[in-house]
């Protein structure tokens, strides 16, 4: 059952006793009462399929903290299992707590992968790798990208299945962040993007909805073919200049979740995936330049 | 409620077992064993008896995701262990490797699949101002700079306080006994030290003797207060023994050698548990009851510190039985008229001290 076929009464309901929802090989027991991260849920998880599951691979919980702050200038708290990592914040950051949560649950035990922090979409049978330094426009160009035909695999968390190094899905929410939510609406007014959480501590964030047929087609792995480093630059003219490999390599390794973790098999799967994969800087200022590169790369 | 736990005992117990579990099951017993520490132990033991394609995916990717962790764990411990060797075999004097790390160090079962958090090493104590200066020459630092916990932990406890290396953040206890020196049950650390053998490959490291593996175990188990871990330490102890078991002085040999290093009180407790939760067969003449009415007791405040993981596990008042352990924990290792005024020390460090801090 997808959730869109659920009412929001029905929706609130089985929230509060929690629901299963599918996010690639991932299943989530997500149990709330709060609003914000119902109606979050609803907006931009309404492609997914949900309902009662028999296994869970997390079971996560947003909700009030016990004490005085239910109440007073009230703030929730995201669980896993009895285990909560992060700091209670305020309630109306509740939907964006559930996306950093859904994510800390992955990055710190989904080992069966190899996780770079790094974003991933697919055209024409080729996955493209977009590993970013924070504030490079990862996500904007993610965004824009999944807006324009690209299946969105995923915009935090790229992982290699450690069986055959195929990219695998989430086609979760895109987080765009400051300045980069006007800038998507302005790209495309179509754009569905959910309620922003101001002041956090990365400054306003809001969650792009991904596209229906990347939802659809979210357990079908890819071949990563491309991996760019993109860096927007006010100003400048489209430009490309040639990765190294070992750069890469070194970047990717050192911005991954578990490189460490997986010892010889992650240094085995991130060359084998290097091997496979041609490197490019790309520069840009305009994201319609942007989107011409992407396509010329896998026409 | 306690009969939640009994898929996850069952399966440390018998991993044939995991074949036939439900998703139902396993969505309860992943959980259970990964809060309990033991879900890379379960992919440990599903790989030794080739379950892999027998378990639902998303079940052996997690036991998988766990197992690969504690694996490479494993390599980073054998690493340090020649470090430590290098950075010790100038002084000539055996250094005992304990626990998780001497596990690893002997490929013991007990090592499979299993999480740490440090390296423990025990040393006579008369060497402990050359193996301290060794090590900080070797890169390893003391992590608690303040007067109060230095002095706790090098006159009333019994290890220096932790070491970190200052490259690779690992973390070392170098302890000097097996429990406090303010603890009431006095040990024998030299006659631990004195069975030891060196571990093939390096200068100057050892490792305790099977029996005095086992003991330290179970005394770990009882005294350290680490209740989160108690699952897991129960498991360990069931796969030092359980392959001894049949061997028929093992026992009597045990159970000597507790009384030599007079670690009686830790064993029977630890074996009770074994008995009950890991269907281990004990045989009656080493379960000498110590004391009927304490040992009730004692029971059934272990049995909620073991189960203390999992709120599914726990059976009622676990949160006063925490508290007792706690308690006993503590008044193991020190008499009142230090235990008190130390308790007291860390309630205001901890409220008084730390809100000043902060403002």
């Amino acid at each position: 059952m997808r959730l869109n076929e659920l009412s929001s009464a029905e929706l609130h309901r089985s929230l509060a006793q929690g629901l299963g929802l599918q996010t690639g090989p991932f299943r989530f027991h997500i149990r709330t009462r709060i609003p914000g991260v119902v109606s979050g849920l609803s907006q931009l998880y309404s492609d997914f399929e949900v309902g009662n599951f028999d296994f869970y691979d997390f079971h996560v919980r947003i909700a009030p903290p016990v004490g005085l702050r239910r109440w007073f200038r009230p703030q929730v708290n995201f669980w896993m299992d009895e285990f909560s990592p992060f700091m209670p914040l305020p309630a109306d950051h509740a939907f964006a707590q559930l996306e950093w949560g859904m994510n800390w649950c992955m990055a710190g035990h989904a080992h069966h992968y190899l996780m770079f922090h790094a974003a991933v979409l697919e055209k024409n049978g080729q996955a493209v790798i977009l590993p970013g330094d924070p504030g490079a426009g990862k996500s904007t160009l993610t965004a824009a990208l999944a807006l324009s035909g690209w299946r969105l695999l995923s915009d935090e968390i790229t992982l290699v299945d450690r069986n055959d190094g195929q990219i695998v899905p989430l086609a979760r929410p895109v987080s765009l962040k400051n300045a980069s939510i006007d800038i998507i609406r302005a790209f495309a007014p179509q754009a569905v993007i959910g309620e922003a959480a101001r002041d956090t501590h990365k400054g306003t964030v809001a969650h792009l909805k991904p596209p229906g047929e990347s939802v659809a087609r979210m357990s079908e792995k890819a071949k990563a073919r491309h991996i760019i480093f993109p860096r927007w630059q006010a100003g400048a003219t489209l430009s490309t200049t040639p990765h190294a490999k070992a750069d890469a390599f070194i970047h990717l390794a050192g911005h991954a979740f578990n490189y460490n973790l997986l010892g010889a098999l992650g240094f085995d799967m991130t060359a084998r995936l290097l091997e496979a994969c041609n490197c490019q800087s790309l520069e840009y200022s305009r994201l319609e330049d942007a989107m011409d590169f992407f396509s010329e790369l896998v026409a | 409620m306690k009969k939640s736990c009994a898929d996850l005992l069952h399966a440390l117990t018998h991993p044939q077992a995991m074949a036939s579990f439900t998703p139902s099951q396993w969505d309860v017993v992943v959980r259970q064993a990964r809060a309990a520490g033991v879900l890379g132990r379960l992919g440990a033991l599903a790989q030794q008896h080739g379950l892999q394609q027998q378990l639902p995916e998303p079940v052996w990717h997690a036991l998988e995701a766990d197992l690969t962790f504690a694996q490479q764990q494993a390599i980073a411990v054998r690493y340090e262990l020649r470090r430590l060797d290098r950075a010790l075999a100038k002084l000539g004097i055996p250094v005992l490797i304990l626990k998780g790390a001497a596990y690893v160090a002997m490929d013991s079962p007990a090592s499979d699949g299993r999480f740490m958090s440090d390296i423990d090493i025990l040393v006579a104590k008369p060497h402990l101002m050359d193996v301290e200066s060794a090590l900080t020459g070797g890169g390893w630092t003391s992590q608690y700079h303040d007067a109060y916990d230095q002095r706790y932990y090098r006159e009333w406890m019994h290890e220096l306080p932790p070491m970190q290396h200052l490259g690779r953040h690992t973390t070392l206890d170098v302890h000097h006994n097996l429990l406090p020196e303010t603890a009431r049950i006095k040990t024998r650390p030299d006659q631990v030290i004195a069975s030891s053998h060196l571990l093939p490959g390096t200068q100057c490291l050892y490792v305790p003797d099977e029996l005095d593996l086992i003991l330290h175990s179970a005394t770990h188990l009882l005294h350290e207060g680490e209740w989160g871990h108690g699952l897991r330490d129960l498991s360990d102890l069931y796969l030092l023994i359980a392959p001894r078991a049949e061997q028929p002085d093992f026992w009597q040999r045990l159970a000597d050698r507790a009384s030599q290093l007079n670690l009686q009180r830790p064993l029977y407790y630890a074996l009770v548990e074994l008995r009950d939760l890991f269907r281990l067969a004990v045989p009656d003449n080493v379960l000498s009851t110590p004391n009927a009415i304490l040992a009730r007791l004692m029971k059934a405040l272990l049995r909620r510190g073991i189960f203390s993981f999992y709120p599914d596990c726990h059976p009622h008042l676990t949160g006063i039985a925490e508290f007792a352990l706690f308690v006993r924990s503590h008044w193991l290792r020190m008499p009142a008229h230090l235990l008190l005024p130390h308790l007291l020390y860390k309630f205001w460090k901890q409220t008084i001290a730390s809100d000043k801090e902060k403002a």
